[in-house]
């Protein structure tokens, strides 16, 4: 079982994800230069965090034409799991793997801050969490604002593919907590067939507790524990 | 085939909140600008390509918006101006 992550010119959350599933999981993982076009027989592929090209047009527009994209949109077609955190989700969004689109935080602010995150669904990325459980994330981002039409949201409320919310500490869904905008609170989700999860938090930030939460690791075990070590 | 530079206006989708054009609006107040009541902050994309004449270049535009210069979830696009440029393609 191996993880791919991606890295585009711009990417940043690379290195954090390679930390989190290869030094403090254990796992095996390999980097995907944007250029190459196979993935190297990896099992899962991370779309890491960052600003791939400048955010050039629009956050993640640029990134869906690199040639790995290619490759990773046939391992999504043939089943295979991908997550995308933070601009990943924005790229998954862009190259149509997710519904939907983040747009600028309503605060205009970039926003870098530990926030309560409820999770909302188990899946294959979530099997290791309890549905209602409130996780501490960090998060970093300036166009974070998950948007979509009612139609698409009432869907994927309806489906079980919200899988991450923004909540106040007691877990409960309010404006005040809601660090982006995001319709409905929306802070991940998944696609109808269940392998491709994007979400704005960084549970890759989060999996050692000597500098973090530690509540990101257990979606990295939901993974390594699907997928197979 | 004629060179052309057509301009094309990029928008956020009426509807859909717009952080920004809301600040902006605020600053304009500040200004005193008391009439303004509402400010949308998009996009001026100008490209410039070859086409047969000036109907396949505002097609060829528009396809460009609806598969990228423009994300269709969110933002409206408008193709505003249409110049035929000097030089042979």
């Amino acid at each position: 079982m191996k993880f791919g992550i991606v890295t585009f010119p711009g990417s940043n959350g690379d290195y954090d994800a390679y930390q989190a599933v290869a030094e403090s999981l254990g796992g095996k993982a390999v980097y995907l230069w944007h250029k190459e076009d196979a993935l190297q027989d990896a099992d899962v592929v991370i779309l890491p965090g960052g600003f791939s090209y400048g955010d050039y047009l629009r956050a993640g527009a640029i990134a869906r034409f690199s040639p790995i994209m290619q490759a990773v949109s046939r391992h999504v077609e043939r089943g295979g799991p991908v997550v995308g955190f933070c601009n990943g989700f924005q790229i998954a969004c862009e190259a149509g793997l997710l519904p939907g689109a983040l747009l600028r935080n309503d605060s205009l602010q970039f926003v870098c801050a530990e926030v309560p995150v409820r999770v909302e669904a188990t899946g294959r990325f979530t099997d290791r969490f309890n549905v209602g459980q409130v996780l501490a994330l960090p998060i970093a981002h300036g166009d974070g604002r998950y948007v979509a039409n009612d139609e698409t949201l009432d869907r994927l409320e309806g489906e079980g593919q919200v899988a991450f919310r923004y909540v106040s500490r007691t877990g409960d869904v309010d404006p005040a907590w809601n660090p982006n905008g995001s319709a409905r609170a929306i802070a991940g989700i998944t696609n109808a067939a269940g392998n491709v999860l994007g979400m704005m938090p960084h549970p890759e930030r989060a999996v050692d507790p000597l500098v973090s939460s530690g509540d990101g690791r257990p979606l990295f075990e939901s993974i390594l524990a699907r997928v197979g070590a | 085939m004629t060179r052309y530079r057509v301009a094309v206006h990029i928008t956020p989708r009426t509807g859909i909140l717009d952080p920004q054009g809301r600040a902006v609006a605020g600053a304009l107040h500040a200004l005193g600008f008391a009439g303004v009541h509402d400010v949308h902050v998009g996009r001026h994309v100008v490209v410039e390509l070859a086409a047969s004449d000036a109907a396949a270049a505002e097609r060829e535009a528009r396809t460009m918006c609806e598969r990228l210069l423009a994300n269709p979830v969110t933002e409206d696009f408008a193709i505003a101006t249409i110049d035929e440029t000097a030089g042979a393609a």
